[in-house]
């Protein structure tokens, strides 16, 4: 029992070490390629299903994205200003509302294809470009960027970019302003209040 | 995202926009605000007001109709079609800029397509590997090294700085469809072209509406980062955080 066990941790350890070892190219390539797959196959989904949807964002991508890092970009120098809690409390939340954004957007997926770009890399880069690229019939391909960083848990990524726009920086400006307003806390209760509405809308 | 405000090549809208691109000057002193990136915001915000009813009531259901009762070949050869009408102006905006290698390209995607592609509602130049190139003259103006001006929202044509407004003005001279005689025809194929856009454009819709803390925000920064990206060809130089 005992060695079965030990087998067991050991084979994990292994799994887990090689994907750790994972290039950014080929984790990002390996993940869009997974969750487009069952997109494709899943009716509810694509009907917009957004429990289901977010259900699959969290399983499949979140695990691979280095959320406090997107919030501190988002937020820009008063990220070092917030305490701690305050970090993690606006995080949550901004993770919640990216997470949606993001789910949403993926409901919209239909003719898509997606292309991968080759990555220019050395050895030694801890932070990497992986451009993509996604064809529609009848319009301009839009370029689908993704930051990624490495982190001792394998690469994360921090920022992914839409046809040149930021999801993340996107939020900047309208965190300053939230910030000037109401300060940290206020932007926290703004973020949060967001996700609320949203979760009521999606009961609907 | 922006690009659906590309798509209505109306001159008298046009016109209009330059007559109010005076006012807008002239009342910029009092309608100077705190953020820097957008001075005219107390003029912009109203503008911005009045395009969202003009989209919620006009433009969005239209699109909508479009895009459920038009099948996808056919809108795929609309967006084609449209696509090969621009490509002349794009190659030579592409020259204009120093790219004479893409200025190229995007005469042979023209030649190609207007032939091959039948009239240009195939893209057989994009299965040849000639990629479509982004350009405009707001880009080329750009490149030149003339200033972004403050930031502006026009209503029907959406957000442009002044460079862009001025390259925008100057691109519909450009624009095939505004030669296309007799003038119902060419009034027909512009409304056609700007649904086209605009139902393109209608997935992301909920996305923006959903993700924006302050919708006039989101896609006033959307629009800065957007352009900046396309005047470096989709690589612009990192800005430090």
């Amino acid at each position: 029992m005992m060695k079965k066990l030990l087998t067991l941790f050991f084979f994990g350890f292994v799994a887990s070490a090689a994907y750790a070892q994972e290039a950014p190219d080929v984790l990002v390539q390996r993940v869009t390629d997974d969750v487009l797959e069952i997109i494709r196959k899943d009716k509810e989904i694509q009907n917009g299903d957004t429990h289901k949807v977010i259900d699959l964002v969290d399983k499949k991508v979140l695990p691979h994205f280095n959320f406090s890092h997107m919030t501190a970009l988002a937020l820009g120098k008063e990220w070092r200003k917030a305490s701690p809690q305050q970090q993690q409390q606006l995080t949550s939340e901004f993770k919640t509302l990216l997470v949606r954004t993001y789910a949403n957007a993926l409901t919209g997926y239909k003719n898509q294809k997606v292309v991968y770009k080759p990555t220019k890399m050395a050895p030694a880069d801890a932070d990497v470009l992986v451009r993509t690229e996604v064809l529609q019939p009848g319009s301009k391909p839009v370029q689908l960027d993704y930051s990624l960083e490495k982190l001792e848990s394998g690469w994360k990524v921090y920022d992914v970019v839409v046809a040149g726009i930021s999801l993340v920086t996107n939020y900047r400006d309208q965190f300053g302003q939230e910030v000037r307003n109401g300060g940290i806390d206020g932007l926290i209760a703004s973020v949060a209040a967001k996700n609320k509405s949203l979760e009521a809308s999606a009961k609907k | 995202m922006m690009d659906y405000f590309y798509a209505s090549g109306i001159r008298g809208a046009c016109r209009l926009t330059l007559g109010a691109l005076v006012v807008a000057f002239t009342c910029s002193g009092a309608l100077a605000e705190d953020n820097p990136r957008d001075p005219y915001e107390a003029f912009n915000r109203p503008m911005f007001a009045v395009n969202e009813a003009i989209d919620k009531y006009a433009a969005k259901p239209v699109a909508q109709v479009y895009d459920n009762a038009v099948p996808l070949p056919v809108k795929a050869s609309v967006g084609n079609f449209f696509g090969n009408a621009g490509d002349l102006w794009v190659g030579v905006n592409s020259a204009l800029q120093g790219k004479f290698g893409d200025a190229g390209v995007d005469l042979g995607r023209l030649l190609i397509n207007s032939t091959v592609g039948i009239f240009g509602l195939f893209d057989v130049a994009s299965e040849l590997g000639l990629e479509r190139h982004d350009e405009d003259f707001g880009q080329t103006l750009a490149v030149w090294g003339v200033d972004g001006g403050g930031y502006l929202f026009w209503p029907v044509i959406g957000p442009r700085n002044v460079r862009d407004t001025v390259g925008f003005a100057v691109g519909t001279y450009a624009d095939p469809v505004m030669y296309v005689r007799p003038v119902s025809v060419r009034n027909s194929m512009a409304a056609l072209r700007f649904v086209d856009v605009r139902a393109s454009l209608l997935p992301s819709d909920k996305v923006v509406e959903e993700a924006a803390l302050d919708k006039y925000a989101y896609i006033r920064d959307a629009y800065l980062q957007r352009r900046r990206s396309q005047i470096f060809d989709g690589r612009p130089p990192r800005l430090d955080d």
